[in-house]
C-alpha cells in the first residue's frame, strides 16, 4: 500500500516536471538581458569570463544574498554540532602511513589550485565559490590523515569574518565613489591580464577565503564530534 | 559527442537507482558521489565548466565526505 502511495506520488510530481518543462524552449534566443550580457559582458566589466561578470558584477548583490546563507548555514551547524569540551582525540586511531604520506605531499597542490582558481575567476571557467571549496577539500584531506589534531578553529573563523567584511566593505566603496553599492571604482585595465576587471578580483578573493574557511570550519566541526 | 552524454546519463540513472536501493549506507554513498561526478562531466560536455568545478568539488568532494563521517558515527546498515 505505502509503496503504491510512492509510486504514484513519484508520477504525479515526474507529470508535473514533465508539463513544466517541455513548455520550456530550451536553446532559443529569448531574454534580451542575456544577449546583453553575452555581447557587452566583458566590454562592461572588464572580465572575460561572462559566468564571472554576470556573478560578480551584474549580480553582485545576489552574490552577497549567497554568501550570507552559506555563512547563515556554517553557523547553524556550529550551533547544532557544537565542540565537545573535552578533546575528542583520545580513542581516535591514527590514519595510515600512505594517507599521511599522501596528504603531507598533495596539500600544497590543492591549497595551490584552489587559490589559482579564486585568483584567476575573471580570466578562466571558475572563481570564489570553486577555489573556495577546493581549499577547504585540502583541509578534508588534512583532517583525514590526522584525525585527532584540533583544527585551527579561531583561524577559520577569523578569515571568514575578515574576508565576508571586506566582501561589504568593497561594496560600501562602491557608494562612497559614486557608483552604487558594489559598483566598480577601479580601472577596468588591459583584458585578459591578472589585475584587470576593476574590483571583481578583489570581491572574488574575498569571497574565495570565505567560502574556503566556511566549509572547512563546517568539515571540522563534523570531523572533530566524537 | 550525443551519445557520449546518453552514455553518462544512463550511467547516473543506474547509480540513483543504485543509491536508493542499496541497504549499506557507505555503498549507497559512493553510488551518490559517482552520481555527482557523472554530473559534472555531463555539465563540462554541456560547455558549463564553471558549474562542472562546483559540481565535482563540492558534490562529489565535500558532501561525499560529510555522509561518510555521519554514516560512521550513526549507523552503517539501513534496518
Amino acid at each position: 500500500m505505502r509503496k503504491a502511495v510512492a509510486l504514484l506520488l513519484v508520477l504525479v510530481v515526474g507529470a508535473g516536471f514533465y508539463v513544466v518543462l517541455a513548455n520550456i524552449p530550451f536553446g532559443v534566443d529569448k531574454a534580451d538581458v542575456a544577449n546583453h550580457y553575452v555581447r557587452n559582458g566583458a566590454r562592461e566589466t572588464g572580465a572575460v569570463n561572462i559566468v564571472t561578470a554576470i556573478v560578480v558584477a551584474y549580480r553582485g548583490f545576489d552574490t552577497l544574498g549567497e554568501v550570507t546563507v552559506l555563512f547563515i548555514a556554517a553557523v547553524g551547524v556550529g550551533a547544532v554540532l557544537l565542540p565537545a569540551s573535552r578533546p575528542a582525540a583520545e580513542e581516535k586511531t591514527e590514519a595510515s602511513l600512505i594517507v599521511r604520506t599522501g596528504s603531507r605531499v598533495l596539500f600544497p597542490f590543492i591549497i595551490l589550485l584552489g587559490a589559482y582558481i579564486l585568483v584567476h575567476g575573471h580570466l578562466t571557467p571558475g572563481g570564489g565559490f570553486q577555489g573556495g571549496a577546493v581549499i577547504a577539500s585540502g583541509f578534508l584531506l588534512l583532517y583525514l590523515a590526522w584525525p585527532g589534531q584540533g583544527a585551527a578553529r579561531k583561524a577559520f573563523s577569523a578569515v571568514e569574518s575578515l574576508s565576508g567584511l571586506a566582501f561589504v566593505a568593497v561594496g560600501i566603496l562602491g557608494i562612497v565613489y559614486g557608483v552604487g553599492f558594489l559598483g566598480n571604482f577601479l580601472p577596468l585595465g588591459v583584458r585578459n591580464e591578472l589585475l584587470s576587471a576593476g574590483v571583481i578580483p578583489i570581491i572574488y578573493v574575498a569571497i574565495g577565503l570565505k567560502v574556503g574557511a566556511e566549509l572547512a570550519g563546517v568539515v571540522g566541526h563534523l570531523m572533530e564530534r566524537p | 559527442m550525443i551519445i557520449i552524454e546518453a552514455i553518462l546519463i544512463l550511467f547516473m540513472l543506474v547509480a540513483a537507482v543504485a543509491t536508493s536501493l542499496f541497504r549499506d549506507l557507505i555503498s549507497a554513498v559512493v553510488t551518490c558521489a559517482a552520481v555527482s561526478l557523472l554530473a559534472s562531466l555531463l555539465f563540462y560536455l554541456l560547455d558549463a565548466p564553471d558549474v562542472a568545478m562546483a559540481e565535482a568539488a563540492i558534490g562529489a568532494g565535500l558532501t561525499t565526505a560529510m555522509f561518510v563521517v555521519a554514516v560512521r558515527k550513526t549507523k552503517r546498515h539501513e534496518e
